[in-house]
Parts: structure tokens; C-alpha cells; sequence
């Protein structure tokens, strides 16, 4: 089987042996949780109780507010102590409501009655996806509803899961794929039911033979369904990357997955929304790797949602002597963080705590136009122009040549000889262009 | 740039970096780059020791010296940080020392590496911002101010046939006498230093390749163009012109092809702009040797060609991800 990828790409370190071979684990209730409101893309939810009230596992404590949002649930047993400003791992406080976990009440706890996958229709699933608040696992917490909800004049004719993972460290995918294997085929089918869909695949870059074995013999007799051996090259994993080399299309700039008829689910997303059509349950916890060579003992975890990332590192043995940085999400994409008390939220995939080893940066020197940012682009950009343009605040050049086309997946900083911090320029360059075009729209 | 904060209070105190994403980096740096491409050039130093003499040793060092020199020299006037650790001053000096006839005298091989450091390099703000290859800027100083020096041709150590005193390309062009394919891919033949030997040549840009330095599609674009452009005169009159094996394989054409156009400040940043500069180069190239009056003119091409590159990057933007190019149904 040969792999199939896109053009461009970049081939970091993996660090994957630190936890591919670490089953996952249930992570005990902490103390104390905080429950940002925001933990998806879209208008924040709506709290339904009030400081002091009792709530159990499951409850749902937040409703959806508008159409992308997604209700939030307590995610333990216990009293509502605050609703207010937390810190979250985004960098930023955001509402968030605060609850003290009670002892010995594991037994308590709410689910929705569970469906029959055989017999369930499209609109049961959407309405049950939307009732157990679940988001998209990958990163980007898209309320996972909306995106079942394509508009009547999109034509869907893929569904494909993505079991990438071309972030380095992280393994909770690679783990959910061979630990779990029916359920996320019984969440793809569900997927695909909803949609009306008769294509299925899951798309897995090449460095998983495990679960491309496991999953290609589980999919063996079900119609419709197949699994696609990926090159290993970071970002396969980006929605139009994965696209690319599963389809051979290409999503143009500015448009969706289902403009070219494909709808993306990470591998957690499946299983959650087989977990919440099946079993009955709403997302309230978290699949994650806690890796890195500054974590004492990583691990795979189930973690119940609003844990702080302090109880997670503490749990798997503290952070080493020379721990320089600790990241939510992947060491291309991830957030540094500066307080440990953040929580994890629905979509956060991992925690990294990198030494100094890891993140060595050399100085930075001037650009040495190599062409190594334009070659390793997947999205055929420009970086150093970009970079370039919006150093020098020419913002309609850097809009010409296609800024707001940049996923900001790192890849040209990452490559960059001369050390330029390329995406971070282009970033700050998107933001003014964006807003430059905002203000244009509203005249 | 690297913010810090005090974490895991009160058990453990740490302090942590809070840069953003990406947190992880390629292994590059400018430096070690650069050290990299004067590691390839061993090979090519070796061969030159083995056929013209051990003392050309000093060729090479007085090159070196004087091109750090310059550098320093400036950049300490300027006020501006040293850099001379960074390999490329060496690499500049390095470079021109290899295009030089052996036995090149040692004061105007200084004046090269000034001129080419100072006007090649230092004048347009130093590393990343020059036009021209500033090796390349050295060695046409000296054509121009030692025109007699710089083509006066010494015999190879193991020299077995009648054309020693000549360049392979100059018995050619002017004597009609074809050197054999075997003795250019050695190097057992007249020329410059480091330029002679094919082999010496392949396996350091090879190398280069390989650890991804050099962008293969210049030298494979220059020796595609070489044997269109070449193989097309050819076919033509094989009596007046040599075939593109010999072209490639005499003078400065690899060389050129792997260490000088391969210079990433002054090279296209994007694919298709460095297959017009490789196209463009063994033209230009195809041109002097045939036409012009000089029996090579690898240095002149690639010069030529650096001149085009800001023109070559802008008209050569790759069609961005899904960018409808033409509608397809």
C-alpha cells in the first residue's frame, strides 16, 4: 500500500516512544474544577445554575446559546463554588464556573437514555451530538453538531476520519484507534448515516502500522468503509492537507471541507459521539497524552473536563530538573502555558512539558532567502514575504499575496534556518489584514 | 524573547519559557549551515592539494583569513555585531580561493577575498542582503585586474597526456583537442584549484543534497539545460562543438552548478524560479563558450543570472493551495 500525502510538509522529531505504548488511564476527580464557558468555537454558553447548587456527573450546567455553540456538563459530583473570570489554557480568563468535587458520590450521575445505532435516524443523532455538547476533538473545537448540519445544497460525499496525529508527542488518537476500534468505526457509521454518506475513511499516516493493521482488518466487511495508509509528514493531519491526499482535491482559500464535498472528524470525535449515542453519555471528559521529556512518567488519560493542569502533572510524577516549558496541545500548534491552575478543556489533546533539550532555539539571524519556508509551505504561500511584508506594515501586500490563507501551522518557523520567527510575523500580519478587511466591510 | 514565570508553587519552582507555537525548530541554523557547506568543500580542498601541490594550502588560507578579516573589519566600523563565527565569511573566502589557478599569487588572492567580502557582501548590509555571489564578485575583480594571472594555467601532479598547460575548455575551443571524460571526472587536468575534479565536486554537492542545503532542482535544472542547450549544438555540428557530457564535465560547470548557484542569498526562493535560474544559467553559459571570446563563462552566467532574481521571485509566486488556476469540470 503506498502512502498518499500533499506537497510541502516539514518532518519534526516525534517523540512518540515516550507514550505510544502507555495505555490510557482514568484520571480520579479532582478537587476542584473550573468549566470555562467558552470551550468551543462560537458564543459562549449559558450557565443554568448559581453558586451553592449541587450538581452531579453529567449535569448539564451551561446551555447552548445560539446555533454554534455547545452546552457544557459538570464533569464531577459536586457544589458550585464561583462562576466568574478563570484562567484558561488559551491565555486569557474567560467565564468560567468553578466547582468543588464531593467525596464518595461516583455512583451519581446523569445520562440520556441510549439509542439503537441500528434503527436511530439522522436527526436523533444531530439532536443527541448536540445535547452532549460534543466539539471537535482536534484542536479547533467546532461545535461537531453544526458541522453534521451541512446546508441542503452541499453535497457530502466523504466522510473521513482523521487518525493522523502528525503532531509530535501526541498519542491519545494513536492509542483511542487500537484500544477502542469498534467504537470509532461505530461513531464513523453514524457519522456517515447522518450525513447520508457511502464513503467512509479513516486516513492514518504511515508511522501507526498498529492501528492500520487493527482497523483495516476490523473494517474488512463493512461496506463502504476503508482505511488510508498517510505519509508521515507533519501537517498531514490539517483538515486541507488530509483532504488533499485522501481525495485529491483541493479546498480553495477561504472555503469549507463540504465546498469540496468532505467532512472531517478527529478519531475522539467519533467515539464521543458514538459514546454519547450508545451509551448516553455527554462529553465531560478528556482524552489526552501527557508527554515530553520534562514529565517524570507520560501518560494516556482520560481526564475529566476542567481538571487543572497542575493536579494532571502532578499525577504523573512532576516535571524533571530541567522542564523549560509546558504546552496544551502539540509542540506545532500548542499554547505555552504561564499558570498551571488552566484546565483542560473538551478539546485539549495533550500536555507537554519540553526541556531545554527539546526547544533549543539558535539566535536569530537575517533571512537568507534559502527558500526552505516556500518549499515546505503546504498551502504554497510565501512565508518570508509574508514575514516580511508585515514587518514592514505593508499589510494590502501581504493581503495580496495571500496572508489570510495561512493556517498558521508552523511549519515555515519551523524550517527556517535563519531562525525567523515566520509564523508568529504572520500572525500579527493576519490579524491587521483581517481587521483591515472588517473595517472595509463595514464602510 | 523567551518571557518567564514562576509555576508549581510552592512544591517546585521553575521557571518556564512562555514563546509561542511552534515550540519545537529544525536543527538549522544559519551557522551551522554554513559550516556545512565548508565541510562539503573538503573534498574538493583535498583534490586540489593532490594534483597541484600541497603549498596551495596557502592559497586557500590566505583567501580565508583575509575574507574573516574583512568582515570583522567592517562590521567592527560599522558598530555592528561580529559574526564571524558564523562560517560564511570563511565560506566566501573558501569558494573564490577554489576558483583560482594553482599558484595564483597569494597578494592579489587578498585583494579577491576583501573585494569580495567588502563589495560582494558588507556593502549591501552584510548576510542575506547582497545580489551578487560574493565569491563570484571576487573572482571577476580579479579577472578584470589580473587578466593574465588568471589564465595562466599550471600542469596537474599526474598529468598524463599533451594538454597540460591549457584548461580541457580552452585546448577545445581553440585547438579543437577533446580531454577525456575519464580525466575531467578525475581532475588530472589543467584548471582551477578546487574545480578540476568532477568526483571531488559531486560528492560534496551530493552531500549537500542530501542533508538538504542544496535545492536539487538549480544544478539538475542547469544540467538539463546544459544537455538542450548543449546536446541541440551538438547535434548540430559534433566537429565545432563538444557534447554536453564534455560541457558539463570540463571547466567550472559542477562546481558552479553545486557551490555558487546553489548560493541561497542569491538564488530564487521559489521552485519554478529556481528552474528558470538553472535553465537560464547553462544558456548564458552555452553562449560564452561558444560564441563569446572566453572558453568558459560559468562565473559570468551565474553573476548574470543573480541579477534576475528579484524579478524571477516576483513573477514566480506559486498558485496558492486551491487557488483556481484555470475551472476544471
Amino acid at each position: 500500500m503506498s502512502s498518499k500525502t500533499f506537497r510541502g510538509g516539514v518532518h519534526p522529531k516525534k517523540y512518540k516512544e515516550l507514550a505510544e505504548h502507555i495505555a490510557f488511564e482514568y484520571f480520579p476527580a479532582p478537587d476542584e474544577i473550573i468549566l470555562p464557558l467558552s470551550q468551543h468555537l462560537g458564543k459562549e454558553a449559558k450557565p443554568l445554575i448559581k453558586k451553592g447548587d449541587e450538581v452531579i456527573l453529567g449535569q448539564l450546567v451551561a446551555q447552548a446559546d445560539g446555533f454554534i455553540s455547545a452546552p457544557i456538563h459538570s464533569s464531577v459530583n459536586g457544589k458550585v463554588l464561583s462562576i466568574g473570570k478563570e484562567v484558561t489554557p488559551l491565555g486569557f480568563p474567560k467565564d468560567s464556573i468553578v466547582i468543588k468535587a464531593s467525596e464518595n458520590s461516583v455512583d451519581k450521575r446523569f445520562t440520556f437514555p441510549p439509542l439503537d445505532p441500528e434503527t436511530i435516524t439522522p436527526d436523533e443523532i444531530r439532536q443527541r451530538v448536540a445535547e452532549a455538547g460534543i466539539v471537535g476533538q482536534g484542536g479547533a473545537a467546532f461545535p461537531t453538531y453544526v458541522k453534521l448540519s451541512p446546508p441542503e445544497d452541499k453535497v457530502i460525499d466523504v466522510v473521513i476520519i482523521n487518525g493522523c496525529e502528525c503532531e509530535p508527542y501526541l498519542t491519545r488518537d494513536y492509542r483511542l484507534m487500537i484500544e477502542r476500534p469498534d467504537d470509532l468505526i461505530s461513531g464513523l457509521k453514524l457519522i456517515m448515516k447522518t450525513l447520508g454518506v457511502k464513503r467512509g475513511v479513516i486516513g492514518i499516516e504511515d508511522n501507526k502500522p498498529e492501528a492500520i493493521k487493527i482497523l483495516s482488518h476490523k473494517v474488512e466487511y463493512e461496506e463502504g468503509i476503508e482505511v488510508v495508509s498517510l505519509k508521515t509528514k507533519y501537517p498531514q493531519g490539517a483538515e486541507k492537507m488530509l483532504i488533499k491526499a485522501v481525495t485529491g482535491k483541493e479546498v480553495p482559500p477561504g472555503k469549507l471541507p463540504m465546498d469540496v464535498g468532505a467532512v472531517i472528524q478527529n478519531i475522539g470525535t467519533a467515539i464521543a459521539i458514538h459514546d454519547a449515542v450508545v451509551k448516553g453519555e455527554p462529553l465531560t471528559r478528556a482524552a489526552l497524552t501527557v508527554s515530553g521529556l520534562g514529565i517524570r512518567q507520560p501518560k494516556n488519560l482520560y481526564v475529566p473536563v476542567g481538571t487543572p493542569i497542575q493536579n494532571i502533572i502532578e499525577f504523573c510524577g512532576g516535571v524533571t530538573e530541567d522542564a523549560v516549558k509546558i504546552i496544551v496541545g502539540g509542540p506545532m500548534m500548542g499554547i505555552a502555558q504561564y499558570n498551571l491552575q488552566a484546565p483542560v478543556m473538551k478539546a485539549t489533546s495533550g500536555i507537554l512539558v519540553l526541556t531545554k533539550k527539546e526547544v533549543t532555539e539558535s539566535e536569530e539571524t537575517p533571512c537568507l532567502r534559502c527558500g526552505q519556508c516556500v518549499d515546505a509551505c503546504p498551502l504554497n504561500l510565501m512565508p518570508t514575504k509574508l514575514a516580511r511584508y508585515t514587518q514592514l506594515k505593508r499589510y494590502e501586500d501581504a493581503e495580496g499575496i495571500g496572508i489570510t490563507v495561512c493556517m498558521e501551522c508552523g511549519t515555515c518557523a519551523f524550517t527556517c534556518p535563519a531562525n525567523i520567527p515566520l509564523v508568529q510575523w504572520i500572525r500579527l500580519g493576519k490579524q491587521k489584514v483581517l481587521q483591515m478587511q472588517k473595517e472595509r466591510a463595514e464602510k | 524573547m523567551a518571557d518567564t514565570q514562576i509555576l508549581i508553587e510552592p512544591k517546585q519552582k521553575v521557571y518556564f519559557d512562555l514563546t509561542t507555537s511552534p515550540h519545537l525548530h529544525s536543527q538549522w541554523s544559519t551557522a551551522k549551515v554554513m559550516w556545512f557547506v565548508n565541510l562539503a568543500l573538503v573534498p574538493c580542498v583535498a583534490s586540489a592539494l593532490i594534483f597541484f601541490g600541497i603549498q596551495q594550502i596557502l592559497i586557500m588560507l590566505v583567501a580565508v583569513l583575509f575574507a574573516v578579516g574583512t568582515e570583522a573589519a567592517i562590521q567592527a566600523i560599522r558598530k555592528k555585531k561580529v559574526t564571524l563565527f558564523d562560517g560564511s565569511a570563511a565560506l566566501t573566502g573558501l569558494l573564490l580561493s577554489l576558483t583560482l589557478p594553482p599558484n595564483f599569487s597569494l597578494s592579489a588572492t587578498a585583494i579577491g577575498s576583501i573585494v569580495a567580502i567588502g563589495l560582494g557582501k558588507q556593502i549591501f548590509g552584510g548576510i542575506g542582503y547582497n545580489i551578487f555571489n560574493p565569491a563570484l564578485v571576487g573572482r571577476a575583480f580579479l579577472q578584470a585586474a589580473f587578466p593574465v594571472q588568471i589564465t595562466t594555467w599550471t600542469k596537474p601532479n599526474y598529468a598524463v597526456d599533451s594538454i597540460t598547460s591549457a584548461t580541457p575548455l580552452a585546448a577545445f575551443k581553440f585547438d579543437k583537442l577533446l580531454t577525456e571524460t575519464y580525466s575531467l571526472a578525475i581532475g588530472n587536468v589543467g584548471g582551477s584549484l578546487g574545480e578540476t575534479s568532477a568526483i571531488a565536486v559531486l560528492i560534496g554537492g551530493i552531500f549537500l543534497i542530501a542533508v538538504g542545503i542544496v535545492n536539487w532542482r538549480i544544478p539538475i535544472s542547469m544540467i538539463i539545460g546544459m544537455f538542450v542547450f548543449g546536446g541541440a549544438l551538438w547535434i548540430i555540428n559534433p566537429q565545432q562543438h563538444p557534447s554536453p557530457v564534455f560541457q558539463i564535465f570540463a571547466g567550472s560547470f559542477l562546481f558552479g552548478a553545486m557551490f555558487m548557484a546553489t548560493d541561497w542569498v542569491t538564488s530564487p526562493i521559489t521552485g519554478k524560479g529556481m528552474w528558470i535560474f538553472g535553465l537560464g544559467i547553462s544558456l548564458v553559459l552555452i553562449l560564452i563558450r561558444t560564441f563569446g571570446g572566453l572558453p568558459e563563462g560559468v562565473m559570468y552566467s551565474i553573476l548574470f543570472m543573480n541579477s534576475f532574481v528579484p524579478i524571477i521571485n516576483r513573477y514566480t509566486r506559486p498558485r496558492i493551495f486551491g487557488e483556481q488556476k484555470e475551472v476544471k469540470k
